[in-house]
């Protein structure tokens, strides 16, 4: 008796426990799943406010989607048929239409704009937001300075639906970089009541909520696991997108995201890795999208500063021995544009990224090494472990072949909140890194990666008075709209660059997206993150 | 049967005390009763072989890349196939066993020392020897010991060492609670009290005499925590702090291919993966003999 | 009895504070420079570690930290930007649900297994339940929890995808008892709890499996032990039934270290969850943890710690008392 009742009972759990459930979401998934989009990304937001302490990089793609800019950017089909913003033309956005004097720029908003709780838009929360991202301190006040933006008084109210900004000097990236992400249009009056006397700016309130007038409102966050979007109705920045609302899930392994995308549970995945991308271009069961990021280069960086790297002969060498080729297989699949193998390192073009004149020539390499007296050396290849997938074969290619020529390397992965520090640190001999920049023009990444202020990302620090007269020049030149000027400066500092070579360009890396075949609308962004508004689903 | 008394003689240099005769055919006797057992010997001595001579018979170097012939599925050349940068997986997992065997190996003697040392004196002495101890394992119980292993490991830096200390410490309390338990027994056992007439002081009894003593039921923790600390260093890789690449080890390869197995590569996580968990196998069924082995109840 | 079990705990708590702050002022990164951005100068840098209150010194820091954890302030997490106290208690159940199954299902698998070994002990069915244990304990669990949904979502597509507690286009359970299975069916939400089931049998089959070699091996060893004790012998010689002997006698006077057991099975599986949690996109408090590990994020890595080290306390003050309850004995002795 009481064996059976044991047996029953503990059978029953089993069975209550374990019975495998059919699939279950097809009941719940057909309601309004035609007019909702599933995203999935590695990560999440951190914070859904660009002006935020810390904000990551997906919290940039919240921002974009709901706040409003001033401008923005018009759409262009590139040659391949993807969709593309056009970096020189610039469309209104909150504003009806924008008027560039000799040292100001004027605009008149849109009279019928209005935030997601129904106030309308004045010149007041322009100028409100204006002052905040020049005032807030961190990211978003240094990438207002990348365009001289840097002080309240620039922005000026003219009346309830004019402001005029005045600009700190000529400089070509002020328009440019009041289309990115940070110079956002708050709701000032809705975040006045929220801010208090430790918090001027409402930052804890921007947060967790939004307080924008853009096309989308967050509705509900958990921070690591989901967003969710709901369509602004009232929207005028554009044409009325199409999807009502967004599921943004974030789903840490990169084998289930893809799994989900070949299920067709999932509507985009956003950000792919290459082996991937290459894979499912070739079953060819969704839609992947490819665009080489703008301004970005992955590149061996090398400590200019200390020895060994301080000989340019050791570092040409090293420039002359990495496997390019090999490189951009094994990390990349072949999708990248190679940054090697160029006629010169002296350029005699403006394009940018170019490519260097280094290509892989052992002989030439351990040439070099004898010339520069160096020998026995023994160093350490560092890159971030959050970019490990791509930066960790680089590595170890690296470390195979700097062998060859003498060159003894332990790879060292750092863990994603280290890697800042350590390169604010500078002490890194060898690294594997990637930068891009927002603002696609070659003066802005040597401005950041090559010139005498040394900042964080000028990694080999690489410091050289002629190069920083050339960097000025150019952007001088640019100012006025002097283009034979500008063209020898950029021509001249990337030379320089190349024969020094700090930093050896590898290729610019691709920006990967999957949709599902339903999905239409993509277009690639400047700021690497997806823009719910131009997406359509049929 | 006779097969399996074959590989019996390894368990001879656990018991370094004299009478082996009889322990060697008490040994005989568990394996013959327990097929299981025996072969979890004979595997012990097989991956002992390969850690030992597994870098010298190697097919391929396995550092060395080949980016023309990348994630190649197994095959006459490349048994177990290739990984991302075609390197030869059989080559890399052939010389990672002596990694792994030597993280498992040093883990475990640290920990024998520390917490087996710590946890004998506590057994032995009492009193505030025995509090102090039991506080500090208590307090690294209560932590979550795998998010304990990380933060040590991403404190300190991810090298073999550090892996090694952390594993170390997770295991702490381990050790101590069964070289307490053992110690206490033992301290007014008929020997200890005719070593402490005979004139012995408190410490040459402990190493003299009572260590010797505890070392057979010592020898079955060893083992069953050998195979969690290499499955300890493969978690570790997983969250990306294992050890640094090239280097090849059973975890981050398994962390490295587990990704592609959604791809159809199943071959780059499934090797790896097999011989982690051959090796973890083998060593918690070793433990299990040695349970067998020591425990008087079947020694009848 | 308990108010004295409880004080030999505090030493212990402290312990754990002591440390925890300890490790994660060790840790490399620089949280300032992680949240000055990328395009930090270094007064922005000093402007955040000041608002940070990263300039402080170590004991000033510590005292800080004691202080707000008195009033029950955990801190706020640098990463998410919200309170840790808020974070843990709204993951904590997902946690929670999720290692409770794995480790319900480990026990119902695992008693019968170590039962079944003991009674035909050196027998071929001892032998595979010490074989089917001992592999599931060899398999690192995030290479279970991968391959469990390769096969059953991807290739089979019984298992709905794994992102997490449930189904994007499904609703939750209103908040009760934060147990979806339990919430959705108190609210009688049998679609919900169909939805949230079917996503927590694979994440629980793999923290299951991965327990089962230590129950399966102490409720053997124990079964084996009473087995051979002089009452079994007796029961057996006045003519019992073999089973009743078996399941009445024996099980009950072995569950005792399997009891034992179930604690330390329980923090193990605490542990094994922050994996498992990453793979099958659960959001739970491991996951959480780990990515606030990999960012320097001191709160939430202290949080969660002294969350779990209260938890495992907790849990252990339970198992002491269910001794009392299984082993009238203990009860007198204490």
């Amino acid at each position: 008796m009481k064996r059976r009742d044991f047996l029953k009972s503990v059978s029953g759990i089993a069975a209550g426990a374990v019975v495998p459930a059919p699939a279950i979401w097809s009941s719940a998934k057909a309601d309004g799943r035609s007019e909702t989009l599933l995203v999935v990304t590695e990560g999440g937001p951190n914070n859904l406010d660009i002006h935020g302490v810390g904000t990551n990089r997906p919290g940039y793609e919240t921002s974009w989607n709901c706040y409003d800019r001033l401008i923005s950017h018009e759409t262009k089909t590139l040659p391949d048929g993807t969709l593309s913003y056009d970096r020189d033309k610039f469309k209104p956005e909150l504003a009806e239409d924008m008027n560039i004097g000799d040292m100001s720029v004027t605009f008149k908003l849109k009279k019928n704009a209005k935030f997601h709780d129904g106030t309308p838009v004045t010149a007041k929360d322009v100028k409100w937001s204006l002052d905040r991202s020049v005032t807030v301190g961190g990211f978003p006040t240094v990438q207002m300075k990348a365009g001289s933006l840097v002080d309240k008084e620039q922005f000026v109210l003219v009346d309830d639906n004019t402001v005029r900004i005045d600009f700190a000097k000529k400089d070509r990236l002020t328009i440019p970089d009041l289309a990115v992400i940070v110079p956002s249009i708050y709701n000032s009056e809705l975040l006045k009541k929220k801010a208090t006397e430790k918090d001027p700016w409402a930052l804890d309130y921007t947060k967790s909520n939004t307080a924008g007038s853009g096309a989308y409102k967050v509705t509900s966050w958990k921070p690591g696991v989901e967003v969710v979007y709901e369509r602004h109705d009232d929207w005028v920045g554009g044409k009325l997108p199409q999807l009502k609302k967004i599921i943004w899930r974030t789903v840490p392994s990169q084998g289930n995201r893809r799994a989900l995308m070949e299920r067709g549970d999932a509507d985009i995945s956003f950000d792919l890795s290459s082996k991937d991308t290459s894979e499912m271009k070739k079953e060819s069961k969704l839609v992947i999208i490819s665009n080489p990021i703008g301004n970005g280069m992955y590149s061996v960086e090398l400590n200019v500063k200390n020895p060994p790297f301080d000989n340019p002969k050791v570092r040409q060498a090293v420039a002359y021995a990495l496997p390019y080729q090999k490189i951009m297989d094994a990390a990349m699949f072949g999708l990248a544009n190679p940054l090697f193998g160029g006629p010169s390192n002296s350029v005699t073009d403006i394009a940018w990224p170019a490519k260097t004149g280094y290509v892989n020539d052992m002989a030439k390499a351990k040439a070099l090494m004898a010339e520069s007296g160096a020998s026995d050396i023994d160093t350490t290849v560092s890159f971030d472990l959050g970019a490990g997938d791509i930066c960790e074969p680089i590595a170890v290619l690296v470390q195979e072949s700097l062998a060859q020529i003498g060159i003894k390397t332990a790879i060292n992965k750092i863990p994603g909140a280290n890697w800042r520090s350590e390169m604010a640190k500078k002490s890194m001999p060898l690294m594997v890194n990637f930068f891009s920049g927002w603002l696609d023009y070659p003066e802005y990444f040597f401005f950041w990666c090559y010139s005498g202020q040394n900042a964080i990302f000028n990694t080999s620090s690489y410091v050289n008075p002629d190069m920083d007269v050339m960097i000025d020049g150019a952007r001088a030149a640019a100012a006025i709209g002097d283009k034979e000027k500008y063209a020898k400066d950029v021509e001249g500092f990337i030379s320089k660059a190349y024969n020094d070579v700090p930093r050896i360009p590898l290729f610019q890396p691709l920006l990967n997206v999957a949709t599902q075949k339903n999905i239409s609308g993509y277009v690639y962004w400047f700021h690497r993150q997806l823009d719910y508004r131009s997406i359509v689903k049929a | 049967m006779t097969e399996a008394s074959l590989t019996a003689p390894p368990m001879t240099e656990a018991q370094p005390k004299p009478p082996t005769n009889s322990i060697f055919r008490h040994a005989v006797y568990v394996v013959a009763d327990n097929p299981v057992t025996g072969l979890s010997f004979g595997l012990f001595v097989l991956i002992a072989l390969c850690a030992l001579f597994g870098p010298y018979i190697v097919p391929y170097d396995p550092l060395a890349s080949d980016t023309s012939a990348t994630l190649q599925s197994p095959s006459l050349h490349h048994w177990f196939g290739t990984d991302l940068l075609g390197r030869d997986i059989f080559s890399r997992v052939l010389a990672a066993t002596r990694l792994d065997f030597t993280i498992a190996i040093a883990s475990v003697a640290l920990v024998l020392v520390m917490g087996g040392l710590a946890g004998i004196a506590a057994g032995f002495f009492g009193g505030w020897t025995d509090r102090i101890v039991g506080r500090v394992s208590d307090t690294i119980m209560a932590f979550p010991l795998f998010v304990l292993a990380m933060g040590i490991v991403a404190a300190l830096g991810n090298t073999v060492t550090n892996i090694v200390i952390a594993t170390a410490i997770i295991n702490f309390p381990l050790y101590v609670r069964v070289a307490r338990a053992e110690a206490n027994v033992r301290r007014e056992a008929g020997f200890v009290q005719a070593a402490r007439l005979s004139g012995n002081g408190d410490i040459r009894i402990l190493l003299v005499h009572i260590l010797p003593n505890i070392m057979p039921i010592m020898m079955v923790q060893i083992s069953l925590t050998m195979g969690y600390a290499i499955l300890n260093a493969a978690g570790l890789s997983f969250i990306g702090l294992g050890v640094k690449p090239p280097t090849p080890e059973w975890g981050i390869m398994v962390a490295e291919g587990a990704t592609n197995i959604i791809s159809g590569e199943w071959w780059v996580a499934f090797f790896p993966g097999g011989a982690l968990m051959i090796a973890v196998f083998c060593f918690n069924l070793l433990g299990d003999g040695l349970r067998d082995l020591v425990d008087p109840q079947r020694r009848t | 009895m308990i108010l004295k079990r409880l004080l030999t705990v505090i030493p212990t708590l402290i312990g754990v504070v002591i440390v925890t702050f300890l490790l994660t002022r060790v840790l490399p990164g620089d949280p300032a420079v992680y949240f000055a951005g990328p395009a930090a100068t270094p007064q922005s840098i000093a402007e955040i570690r000041k608002s940070l209150g990263l300039d402080r010194s170590l004991p000033d820091q510590f005292a800080r930290y004691v202080n707000d954890l008195a009033h029950g302030n955990f801190g706020n997490s640098l990463s998410t930007g919200r309170p840790v106290a808020t974070e843990i208690s709204s993951r904590l159940p997902a946690s929670a649900e999720l290692t409770l199954s794995g480790l319900l299902l480990a026990i119902v698998i695992a008693v019968p297994l170590g039962i079944f070994a003991a009674v035909k002990q050196g027998s071929f069915i001892d032998h595979l339940c010490r074989i089917i244990a001992t592999a599931g304990v060899s398999l690192p669990v995030f290479f279970t929890g991968l391959l469990l949904v390769y096969i059953f979502y991807f290739k089979l597509g019984w298992s709905p995808a794994p992102i997490g507690r449930l189904d994007a286009f499904a609703t939750a359970p209103p908040d009760i008892t934060g147990f979806y299975l339990i919430d959705s069916l108190i609210t009688g939400n049998f679609e919900s709890f169909r939805a949230s089931l079917s996503q927590l049998i694979l994440p629980a089959v793999t923290l299951a499996v991965f327990s089962l070699a230590p129950i399966t091996r102490m409720t053997r060893a124990s079964m084996l032990a009473v087995l051979a004790s002089e009452f079994i012998r007796t029961a057996r010689a006045s003519g019992l039934n073999g089973r009743t002997v078996i399941l009445t006698y024996a099980f009950r006077n072995a569950m005792l270290p399997v009891v034992t057991t179930l604690g330390m099975v329980f923090s193990f599986l605490l542990g094994a969850n922050v994996l498992v949690e990453k793979v099958f996109a659960w959001p739970g408090i491991g996951s959480y943890a780990v990515e606030a590990l990999l960012q320097s994020d001191f709160a939430p890595v202290q949080g969660f710690v002294l969350t779990m080290a209260v938890l495992y306390v907790a849990l252990n003050l339970l198992i002491d008392m269910l001794y009392g309850v299984i082993d009238p004995r203990v009860r007198l002795e204490a």
